[in-house]
């Protein structure tokens, strides 16, 4: 009888087992924050397993069309996800925006950064860091503000620009560059900037970082990897990626 | 199609840096290698492992290390700051340091084994022939030496144009100062211009092959010095 009750158990565990298949989602580096909690909720919530890469969504794209094993992509941008779904790469009918990414224009240390971007005009720093705005939207973004606010010109010479948004951040955070644009989820907590002097760039000045996410071909008949998009959607996953500062469509 | 002007910058920036690495490493490898061949002292064994460090270490060691020292709240840059000389990451004369060191042991160690080749009754007996140290090494060591210092240019000039992870890491991507080739074809093949890649990727192939043909033409393989 014990044996039976045993064997019921490990084929239910099996089955379980069965059920439960893995994503590999692809995120732009700006999201590294909100998904990690956000990848941790669904396998609680689901039981399915994450593998998650987080990077350059330039880079990703290059990957993805060259046979990349990502069943989902968290891109950085609305454009990446729309050429992958018009090329095939990506599954019709999956691509929503999942998050409205915020600038913000930031130094560890406080003071340094005012809340109207003046120390752009007037500030006296030898660099500045962005993402490379050839392959990053947030690189963009910070480029528009600049040619917004006039100060492109005189600033481009100063730039150091990060391989991502993590690079851009990084130059900032570990003191070498004095100031730089990176995503507000990168330096807030909870909702609330944690530490240093920081600009939140008005959305006046620059196009939209509407940052959109698609199911890859590679994910089409993966259960997991719908689950996974569904979950973000969902109440608990938008609760976190508004903590981290971004807005919601 | 063909190089842009961006290409021919991101070009000449490399062979600068390549160049003044090169020079550099023989001022500094030379006694460092002369010292290593000879010396009979128990440190001998630390500094040979400590030279062939960057042999192994992956360049995002040597690059985050680099970052937090160099940074302004890294010993070195405050040192740096405090002389007037700013910090060097994001510089070029930062990526010359940080490429001395990452070619460190392809020009010491060719040296190294060249000098450890030289009999010692060679040095004897320019000695019995009134030859200063100084003058025995300058009249019969480097010569001796020759196939290894060709050896030591050869591979730290090389292995200098091929640097890339150190550069991304402390480089800040600045057209004429620290934009390498390495780094140039990067920018392209993520922003999926694969043809402006080819061009420079291609580029790099042939260099590479070409500097080696020429050093193991002159210098064969299992020679000395190699």
């Amino acid at each position: 009888m014990r044996t039976a009750h045993t064997l019921v158990a490990a084929l239910v565990l099996m089955v379980g087992a069965a059920h439960a298949d893995t994503v590999q989602v692809a995120v732009a580096a700006n999201f590294a924050g909100p998904v990690k909690q956000i990848a941790a909720d669904f396998e609680q919530a689901t039981g399915h397993k994450t593998v998650v890469s987080t990077g350059a969504t330039g880079k990703f794209y290059a990957q993805i069309v060259n046979g990349a094993p990502f069943d989902v992509l968290l891109s950085a941008d609305d454009k990446t996800p729309a050429k992958l779904e018009q090329e095939g790469h990506a599954q019709a009918g999956t691509r929503f925006t999942y998050a409205i990414g915020r600038l913000v224009l930031w130094s560890p240390k406080p003071g340094v950064v005012d809340g109207e971007g003046a120390v752009l005009k007037t500030g006296d720093f030898r660099h500045l860091s962005l993402a490379n705005p050839k392959v990053a939207p947030y690189g963009q973004a910070a480029v528009e503000t600049l040619q917004a606010q006039g100060t492109y010109d005189r600033l481009s010479p100063r730039f150091v620009l990060g391989e991502n948004i993590a690079q851009a951040h990084q130059f900032v955070a570990s003191g070498n560059a004095e100031l730089g644009f990176v995503a507000l989820s990168q330096v807030t907590k909870d909702g609330k900037i944690t530490e240093g002097s920081a600009w939140v760039v008005p959305l006046s000045m620059h196009a939209p970082i509407r940052q959109d996410a698609a199911v890859l071909a590679k994910g089409k008949d993966n259960p997991a990897a719908a689950a996974f998009l569904d979950f973000l959607k969902g109440d608990k996953a938008k609760a976190v990626i508004r903590s981290f500062g971004y807005d919601l469509p | 199609m063909s190089f842009s002007a961006a290409d021919l910058t991101a070009v000449g920036l490399t062979l600068r840096l390549a160049g003044l690495t090169t020079v550099l490493l023989l001022l500094v490898g030379t006694p460092l290698a002369w010292w290593l061949a000879r010396t009979r002292s128990p440190a001998k064994g630390a500094v040979g492992a400590v030279v062939a460090l960057p042999l192994v270490l992956p360049p995002t060691v040597l690059g985050f290390y680099l970052l937090v020292t160099l940074g302004p709240n890294g010993p070195l840059g405050k040192l740096t700051t405090a002389l007037g000389l700013g910090t060097l990451p994001f510089t070029f004369p930062g990526l010359v340091v940080a490429s001395v060191l990452y070619s460190l042991p392809f020009v010491v160690q060719p040296l190294t084994n060249a000098f450890a080749a030289i009999p010692e009754r060679m040095l004897e007996a320019a000695a019995t022939l009134r030859a200063g140290p100084l003058d025995a090494f300058f009249h019969v060591a480097v010569p001796l030496a020759r196939p290894g210092f060709l050896t030591a240019m050869v591979l730290g000039f090389a292995h200098t144009v091929g640097e890339f992870g150190v550069v991304l890491m402390i480089g800040g991507n600045i057209p004429n100062q620290t934009r390498v080739i390495s780094v140039q074809i990067y920018d392209h093949v993520e922003a999926l211009e694969y043809a402006e890649a080819h061009w420079l990727a291609g580029g790099m192939l042939l260099f590479s092959f070409l500097v080696l043909l020429a050093l193991y033409t002159i210098n064969p393989p299992g020679k000395r010095g190699l």
